[in-house]
């Protein structure tokens, strides 16, 4: 088994149990960390890609996952100041009962 | 210029607005309709002297013509210019319509005092008598033809103004419609005329449509038959004047005309607006003399004037024997009206425009006399009409009776003395010398024995003998005169004397009956130099020449002759009672018969004309009820079946279907909205689901 296999499985593992947490998850604030779990996978693989790839001197790989984070951080700040706009309107952050866009 | 041949226009427009003025005042305001009327007329008079003094003075350069002219609409790259004309045709035409016409005007006052539509009667006078100078100013043959129309307008609404009696109407509809026949073929005429000559100006300094370069081309061409194109137009311009002057076969209505109030009758039917139609035609005279056989002296001769001629004589000749067995006091006078515009026409047939326009001056003043006197007489006898109920009338209606006689002896043609002697003498003198045929003569001669005769008979019946009117009115109450008669000469059936106010103005027509005959003596033929314009002496010696002598004796002698047949069978011998026979019914029954009845033309037209119309309108009935309504029916009936059609289809098919599709869709969104939750994770689920079998897809896809 080569290192890239190696971190391939774990990234799949990674954005796997991220999915399931996603998609199982009630709780707005969970669902948002599986998001994020997935996220961080896709990075791994950026990494992997990246490190053991053809041109592992180009350092594209490191800056596309610096990107990513800097994305991701924005996109959590962005997600939670949402969940918390929405527990101030609905008094809960239950997803299954934030259905209506109108209220 | 003169200035009254640029304000002509006026004497025509001041009736037309006195007739405006009192259209459109609140009704009782009887003095303001008659003064106005009244007052216009004056006015039309004073100007029409001043256009009259114009054209005197001028014999021996010709006659005198000014005429005004402007346009008026355009149409295509032409103008329709219209215009007026003086001339010495217009101006003596227009002194006698505005003098005859207010002297009618002022009868009327007193013989319509008792009238409920006073004012409508003098709106209607007014505007008559607009029209009728609109004919006599016109220089172009349109505007001529539109007051003509108004004249035929007036004359329906004056003749039907008693409407409520079902025989004025319908002898209102029958004048409207019979003049009408004869207007067409004046229309047809004038666009033929235009057709032809491009304008219908008459005279327009050598340009006009009366004048020698557009008469040339008319004569020179010729349509079926090798007849000149000016005598087909003259001939159709003449069934114009044939409907309105009550010529042979046209006249039927103008008797009938008489259930118009009488003053209409005078006006109207008798001294303006009958005469139009002879006006017309002198109006019109060069295009009928154009093409002319030359002759060595007297009238030109065509067969335009050749079909006047004939026309005029047998009207005149017809309607005389007529006349002779009639009872109704107008109606004896009406067809002795029919019978002297025969004289007329054949006076411009055989002697050209200024022998039948003579006549018609002379005619104008002692038929307006005589039709103005019997209205006084039946407004003296409480509205009766019936000849052989009155009688001995002298004794209470002196004054009547004395202009009545001058109107009479004036008609008749007594020698010498009274106008009408004149006006017939020239009208047969020149028939005597007419070269084509001799009969239009004899039957003038004969029509004046009839004239005499039946004149005669009239005043016999009418003024002298004893009153007979009082056993009709004992028995049968006062049913003749229900309107318009007050209350007080109920109780009086004495006849009684009329009024200042209408016996004044006959009185005036009285003078002139007498005094018009010395302008057109042969001894002094003012009249005929001041129509054409030539040269003329005073010369007493052609009074005596044998030919003209010879024919005033026999004339004189004709006269006489009617004058003492009807004294001896009327006059000596007075009939008892009103119910008794006529004595010409008890010598002759079956021809006294023919002439109450008219030659039974009415009868004639009521079996042809009239059952050929009805026939034709059953036929259009019938075509338009079957063929064009069969047709019709059949569009009706396919587009109700396409409809149904089209129904069942929508309904069936295009409905259905869409109703079946519509309704699957519904469904199926329905099922499909199931789908959608709105729940963020259970797409994601459905997405990673979604994945994974792709990936394992993908995964399998490759390793086969």
């Amino acid at each position: 088994m080569t290192p890239l296999q190696i971190c391939l499985l774990i990234s799949a593992l990674l954005f796997a149990i991220g999915f399931a947490g996603a998609v199982t998850r009630r709780h707005a604030i969970l669902a948002l960390v599986g998001i994020e779990l997935m996220l961080n996978a896709a990075n791994l693989n950026f990494i992997a890609f990246w490190r053991y790839g053809a041109h592992p001197e180009a350092l594209t790989g490191v800056l596309f996952v610096i990107f990513s984070i800097a994305i991701a951080a924005a996109e959590a700040a962005v997600g939670l100041a949402l969940v918390i706009a929405i527990y101030r309107h609905y008094k809960t952050s239950n997803l299954d009962e934030v259905k209506e866009l109108k209220g | 210029m003169i200035w009254i041949v640029k304000n002509l226009w006026l004497i025509p427009a001041l009736p037309l607005l006195a007739a405006g003025i009192i259209a459109v005042n609140k009704q009782p305001a009887r003095k303001l309709a008659a003064t106005l009327a009244i007052g216009s007329m004056a006015l039309g008079f004073l100007l029409s002297l001043c256009a009259f003094a114009a054209t005197l003075g001028h014999h021996g350069e010709g006659a005198f013509r000014e005429t005004f002219s402007f346009n008026w609409i355009q149409f295509g790259g032409q103008w329709m210019s219209i215009g007026w004309v003086l001339d010495p045709l217009t101006a003596i035409m227009l002194v006698m319509v505005t003098f005859v016409g207010m002297l009618i005007f002022i009868f009327s006052v007193g013989y319509m005092a008792h009238d409920q539509n006073f004012m409508r009667f003098f709106n209607f006078l007014a505007l008559f008598a607009s029209g009728m100078l609109g004919v006599v100013i016109a220089n172009n043959l349109f505007l001529l033809f539109v007051s003509w129309e108004i004249v035929g307008l007036t004359s329906y609404l004056l003749i039907g103004f008693w409407y409520h009696k079902p025989s004025a109407a319908a002898a209102a509809k029958k004048a409207f419609i019979t003049t009408r026949i004869g207007d067409l073929g004046l229309l047809l005429g004038m666009v033929w005329l235009y057709a032809q000559t491009g304008t219908l100006n008459f005279y327009e300094h050598g340009h006009g449509c009366m004048e020698a370069s557009a008469l040339a081309g008319m004569v020179s061409k010729t349509i079926c038959g090798g007849m000149m194109v000016s005598t087909a137009i003259g001939l159709l311009i003449f069934l114009g004047a044939v409907g309105k002057s009550g010529q042979v076969p046209l006249h039927v209505w103008l008797p009938d005309a008489m259930e118009g109030p009488t003053p209409v009758s005078a006006l109207i039917h008798a001294a303006t607006m009958v005469a139009a139609g002879v006006f017309l035609v002198a109006r019109v005279y060069p295009l009928m003399a154009a093409g002319a056989t030359p002759v060595e002296h007297g009238a030109p001769v065509t067969t335009a004037l050749t079909v006047v001629t004939w026309i005029g004589a047998i009207t005149a000749i017809f309607a005389a024997t007529i006349a002779v067995a009639q009872n109704d006091i107008k109606r004896i006078l009406a067809y002795s009206t029919v019978s002297q515009l025969g004289y007329m026409m054949m006076g411009l047939g055989v002697g050209g425009v200024a022998v039948g326009m003579f006549h018609l001056i002379t005619h104008a003043f002692f038929k307006a006399l005589l039709f103005l006197g019997s209205g006084s007489v039946i407004h003296g006898c409480h509205e009766e009409q019936d000849v052989r109920k009155m009688g001995g009338l002298k004794k209470y209606m002196p004054v009547t009776f004395a202009v009545y006689a001058i109107g009479m002896l004036a008609l008749a043609g007594f020698p010498l003395f009274f106008s009408g002697f004149w006006s017939k003498d020239e009208i047969l003198h020149s028939a005597h010398n007419w070269p084509v045929s001799h009969i239009p003569f004899l039957l003038g001669c004969t029509g004046a024995l009839f004239t005499a005769f039946y004149m005669t008979r009239q005043v016999a019946l009418v003024f002298f003998g004893n009153y007979r009117g009082h056993e009709e009115k004992s028995a049968h109450g006062h049913s003749a005169h229900a309107h318009s008669h007050s209350s007080e000469s109920a109780h009086n059936h004495d006849p009684h004397e009329s009024p200042a106010v209408m016996t004044v103005p006959l009185i005036i027509l009285a003078g002139f009956a007498i005094l018009l005959g010395f302008v057109g003596t042969p001894a002094w033929p003012w009249f005929d130099g001041y129509l054409t314009g030539e040269e003329f002496n005073f010369d007493f010696s052609k009074l005596t020449e044998p030919g003209t002598l010879s024919l005033m004796v026999a004339s004189a002698a004709i006269v006489f002759t009617g004058l003492g047949l009807g004294w001896f069978l009327y006059g000596k011998r007075q009939r008892k009672t009103a119910a008794e026979k006529d004595v010409l019914e008890a010598a002759q029954p079956a021809i006294f018969k023919l002439l109450e009845n008219k030659y039974f033309i009415d009868e004639i037209y009521e079996a042809t004309v009239i059952r050929f119309n009805a026939f034709a309108a059953w036929l259009c009935d019938f075509a338009d009820q079957w063929i064009f309504g069969g047709a019709v029916l059949l569009v009706k009936y396919i587009t109700i079946g396409l409809a149904w059609l089209y129904r069942l289809t929508d309904e069936y098919f295009v409905n259905l279907g869409f109703d079946t599709g519509c309704e699957a869709l519904r469904e199926g969104g329905g099922g499909l909205s199931k789908l959608h939750t709105g729940r963020v994770q259970t797409y994601l689920r459905v997405i990673g689901v979604a994945l994974v079998a792709l990936i394992i897809f993908l995964i399998w896809g490759r390793k086969a």
